[in-house]
């Protein structure tokens, strides 16, 4: 690793005022990606400003069935939730698969939608959930938040505080986990609310999460795991590497969006 | 047997360091002065270097010396050599081509050490490392066997030409060929065996230290085996003499065969203390392990089994490519050779056999002997092909294997082996009977059921362990002699000291050793100390690898106790006044047998010391040492059986049971047997399902991290089932033949015989991931 200067923020105008100071800053909300990534010296910023100590941003608070949870909060604290687990048992139960226990006590679910890695499964559930991305600045709808690789609506040094949803009638994630980095390979993420449903597919897509509206429009049609059979899914779009080609990952995603209907239903 | 005796499961005395961090690594070691390395290393695969700039790294701060290759062997250092002569079928010798600790001209693959920067810390050493500015030519590379064997491809060693290093054959030919046109039916088969990475918990490292005043060196390492490299070192690389140089192997954490090899890190930081005048220490980094840690396997094998009307197996040809790398690592040439075709005959009467071996460079990492060395490879062409015999015959697997076994020993191949004992029907018989074999046709439809595929598998597995008869391996063209090496101190209040020239990297040798000397004198393990791993402390000793601690390392031990006895009875007798002969020894006492007349342990100790009241003309002290070389190789086998669950709409495999049923002998300590069985299918299921080293084309190792490279977690991996059966070994004293590497060597063709009879397709590869077995699912759907 290169030398780094850390910054404790102490609150969102802090960081906001610690980042317009350096000169190649980085936000620190948990660093499950990033610091690895700083260790390889793939990244170098010059310097650090940690959010996740900022105590605005952490904790989950629902109200009837609107859900808000604190950028800073782990994934630990999502996956045992007590609150969120009678709304949205799903979210709860994503959060609890994500990494190893050194992970979900370090990462954050605002650091992991900033950092959108396409095989990251929280930006899944912001899309089916129909979350909205709340920062220092704006309310981002989650439909326009996830850009691609790695990228979002994110502006330079905008922080993301909170994100925001209506608890689903029903919802259930089931993923596919790449067998050496348990990444999802194909992960999929159902809910289904009033409004209609919402699928969203994470590990696959080669520009990242994406909604399928083909499976969307089935469901919504009738809620059960037959109604994806006649759908279909192939591997345009879809990414290839030495784990999963791009027909295997169009096969699981398939099978996961039925799992995660049974579950949900 | 006593609590702590022979075949006591006694826990390991060496866990409680283990366990709360006391143990003492190579990275541990501390000395005054210390400096920290970092090397330069090649990013291509291929390539000339054209130039090598240092001054801007010089300039860095904290940096105290920036060394490249030309500098080493202007100092006289020399290339690393392979320790093994192997012939080619014309009569010529192997291709070696040449491996210098860094390279001057040209890098071969990524990873390559080209420049060692030394400096105050590890940080600034990398800067510096950043800021050597090296010039590359980037050539075209080759990472497969197959492809650099064909013309046009990227010539890899002046020395080798079409990168062939040897055209190999064992075996007779002409009798093979009578034995096929003689054949009902012929099975054939083409065969993958998948190149792995060694992943010991425990990352290279060494600490060089120069000594002016004395022109002495002393090298800190992560060895299998501490004197073979001080041998090697001295001999071949010219860094010192052997009196002028000390290797210490200290707590090592684990090895698997990758720290058998001498690296040019060891070397290189050697040099580098004398040059800069300081002491360096290097430790891998896990990337640098992936990228330069000798790797394993990476075989292509074609063969060929032919019947006769009966299902007897009367002939075997084996056509095998095996990829040694970029360059030619410490014993690369015996595993693919010796240690892999005289095992093709496994565990069945063959009467001929023939194999030809071709040995490969390419772009790649080198390969050499990793756990079980050949022995998984044999193992798997072996068992791969009995089981899709059985499904071609239409008989039943296990039948088929009874039907062929050999009974009567000892046996002699055709390819070498005298296998001394054995009962593999035995084995057959209990792990059939733990899985219950018979019921799996029932197991299987109640999967079906649930929408799953059932498949059960078997392998029955020969092994060679011991290496080796020093003379034999002599005359195969091993550098060395494989006997090993023991010293029993008693001292004078009675406590012993055991010095080993076997190392422990894992294995538990401070306390089987140890019950060695409970057993055959009484006084408890704790009044007996292991010592190894350090050339000063420890004479002679070739090292811990080929599941050879056990066999030959404990025959040295026993026949150095077998001369401390009796010199102890001796000494008894006399202080008795009694006969020799009826001197006992039981239990911490020397009694005189009938009487009850006894001498403790511990004062004919004193007695020996004191030399006030010895026999007449017996020299003081008691302290023996021994060398064994062994007669033969020993034979461990067994049955494994895998019964998998196959996830049809994703690929994905769940191990129902593993069933292991192995014969090792006599056993010395059952609970570290049955761990050293854990772990070895631990890693033959992990290459069976989850591991393969992969590069790209240009050279690349993709599967440098274990984000991409997939070790065996536990939930991967299920509980086993274990049994032993017991056919003691004639060619030693204690009747043991060895487990270390076993599992690892029986396991993988069961876990794939398995999956295919699952899915209904025999076309699989290692590792058999997901997406390999969905795309298998697929091509007979």
């Amino acid at each position: 690793m290169y030398e780094t200067n850390y910054h404790r923020a102490s609150s969102v105008s802090d960081a906001v005022k610690l980042l317009k100071k350096a000169e190649d800053p980085k936000i620190l909300a948990g660093g499950m990606t990033l610091i690895p990534t700083m260790k390889q010296r793939l990244a170098s910023p010059s310097d650090l400003v940690d959010i996740t100590k900022i105590s605005d941003l952490v904790g989950i608070k629902v109200s009837g069935k609107t859900v808000t949870i604190g950028a800073a909060t782990t994934h630990f604290d999502v996956s045992t939730n007590e609150k969120l687990a009678k709304v949205c048992p799903a979210l709860c139960a994503l959060a609890s698969h994500i990494g190893d226990p050194h992970v979900r006590y370090r990462g954050t679910i605002g650091g992991s939608i900033s950092n959108n890695d396409p095989a990251a499964d929280y930006p899944s559930a912001m899309l089916a959930l129909n979350a909205t991305i709340i920062t220092d600045k704006r309310t981002i709808a989650a439909d326009k938040f996830f850009k691609g690789l790695f990228e979002t609506a994110l502006k330079d040094g905008e922080i993301v505080t909170a994100i925001e949803f209506t608890a689903p009638a029903k919802a259930a994630y089931s993923k596919f986990p790449n067998p050496a980095s348990r990444y999802a390979m194909a992960g999929v993420f159902v809910a289904k609310d009033k409004d209609g449903v919402r699928v969203a597919v994470t590990g696959a897509g080669e520009t990242g999460v994406y909604r399928h509206k083909a499976m969307e429009a089935a469901l919504d049609n009738k809620f059960e795991a037959a109604s994806i059979d006649g759908v279909k899914v192939d591997g345009k779009g879809l990414m290839t590497d030495m784990h999963a080609s791009a027909d295997y990952r169009a096969a699981l995603i398939k099978v996961m969006a039925k799992r995660a209907v049974a579950a949900a239903a | 047997m006593g609590i702590e005796g022979i075949g006591a499961s006694v826990l390991r005395k060496e866990d409680k360091r283990f366990i709360t961090g006391k143990g003492r690594y190579t990275d541990d070691m501390v000395v005054a002065g210390m400096k920290h390395a970092h090397f330069v290393r090649s990013p291509h695969a291929h390539a000339s270097i054209t130039k090598i700039d240092t001054k801007r790294a010089m300039a860095m701060p904290g940096v105290i010396g920036v060394l490249t290759g030309k500098e080493l062997k202007a100092d006289g250092i020399g290339n690393i050599i392979c320790g093994w002569m192997i012939h080619s079928k014309d009569g010529s010798p192997m291709k070696m081509g040449a491996w210098s600790p860094l390279a001057t001209d040209t890098v071969r693959y990524v990873g390559d050490a080209v420049v060692i920067v030394v400096a105050d810390t590890k940080s600034q050493a990398r800067d510096a490392a950043e800021a050597v500015d090296i010039t590359y030519k980037v050539k075209k590379a080759v990472v497969s066997a197959v492809d650099a064997l064909k013309t046009g491809a990227p010539q890899i060693h002046p020395e080798a030409e079409n990168n062939l290093i040897f055209d190999w054959e064992i075996g007779d030919a002409k009798a093979v060929d009578a034995a096929f046109q003689n054949a009902a039916h012929v099975t054939k088969l083409d065969i993958i065996n998948n190149r792995l990475v060694p992943n010991p918990m425990e990352p290279r490292a060494t600490l060089g230290v120069y000594d002016s005043a004395e022109e002495h060196y002393t090298c800190w390492t992560t060895s299998q085996n501490p004197h073979v490299a001080r041998l090697v070192m001295s001999a071949f690389y010219n860094v010192a003499p052997e009196n002028k140089l000390r290797v210490i192997a200290p707590d090592v954490g684990g090895g698997f065969g990758s720290k058998i090899y001498i690296y040019p890190e060891e070397i290189v930081c050697l040099w580098a203390s004398k040059k800069t005048g300081v002491p360096v220490k290097w430790n891998s980094d896990r990337t640098e392990a992936f990228l330069t840690d000798a790797h394993g396997r990476d075989h292509v094998t074609h063969v060929e089994m032919a019947f006769d009307k009966s299902n007897k197996v009367i002939g075997l040809k084996v056509d095998t490519i095996a990829n040694l790398g970029a360059y030619m690592s410490l014993f690369s040439s015996a595993t693919p050779t010796y240690l892999y075709a005289t095992l093709l005959s496994g565990q069945y009467n063959i009467p001929a056999v023939h194999a030809n071996v071709r040995t490969v460079y390419t772009n790649t990492a080198p390969v050499d002997a990793y756990r079980g060395a050949g022995r998984p490879e044999a193992t798997y062409v072996m068992e791969r092909t009995m089981e899709t015999a059985a499904r071609e015959l239409g008989v039943s697997p296990t039948e088929l294997r009874r039907q062929n076994f050999i009974t009567s020993f000892p046996h002699q191949t055709p390819v070498i082996m005298c296998y001394d004992a054995g009962d593999f029907g035995a084995s057959l018989d209990a792990a059939m009977k733990q899985a219950d074999y018979a019921g799996f046709p029932a197991r299987k439809a109640a999967a079906a059921k649930e929408g799953m595929l059932r498949g059960i598998g078997m392998s029955c597995y020969i092994e060679a362990c011991g290496i080796a008869p020093s003379a034999a391996v002599g005359s195969l063209g091993a550098g060395v002699g494989l006997w090993e090496s023991a010293e029993v101190r008693v001292n004078a209040v009675g406590t012993v000291e055991i010095l080993t020239g076997s190392h422990s990297h894992g294995q538990g040798h401070e306390t089987t050793f140890a019950q060695l000397v409970t057993e055959r004198f009484g006084i408890p393990g704790a009044n007996v100390n292991i010592v190894h791993g350090d050339t000063d402390k420890v004479q002679m000793g070739m090292g811990t690898y080929g599941s050879r601690s056990g066999a030959v390392g404990m025959s040295a031990i026993v026949k150095a106790l077998d001369k401390v006895e009796a010199k102890a009875k001796k000494i008894a007798a006399h202080l008795m006044e009694a006969d020799e002969g009826d001197i006992v020894i039981e239990n911490g006492e020397l009694k005189v047998a009938g009487t009850d007349k006894k001498v403790p342990w511990f004062q004919m100790a004193l007695s020996a010391y004191t030399a006030h009241n010895l026999p007449s003309g017996m020299e003081p002290g008691l302290k023996e040492g021994a060398f064994y070389d062994p007669s033969n190789f020993t034979f461990p086998a067994g049955c494994y059986i895998c019964e998998v669950e196959v996830d049809p709409d994703t690929g994905t495999t769940k191990i129902i049971q593993f069933v292991a049923a192995d014969d090792f002998g006599n056993i010395i300590n059952p609970m570290i047997v049955e761990g050293q069985v854990h772990g070895g299918i631990g890693q033959g299921i992990g290459q069976a399902l989850l591991e393969g080293a992969h590069y790209d084309e240009s050279g690349q190792l993709q599967t440098a991290s274990y984000m991409d490279y997939c070790m065996p977690r536990a939930d991967d991996l299920p509980s086993y089932q274990i049994s032993h059966q017991c056919t003691p070994c004639p060619g030693n004293p204690l009747g043991i033949k060895g487990c270390g590497e076993a599992g690892a060597i029986g396991s993988p063709p069961a876990v794939i015989n398995a999956i295919t009879d699952a899915i209904g397709n025999n076309n699989l590869t290692m590792p058999a991931t997901p997406l390999a077995v969905w795309n298998a699912i697929q091509a007979v759907k």
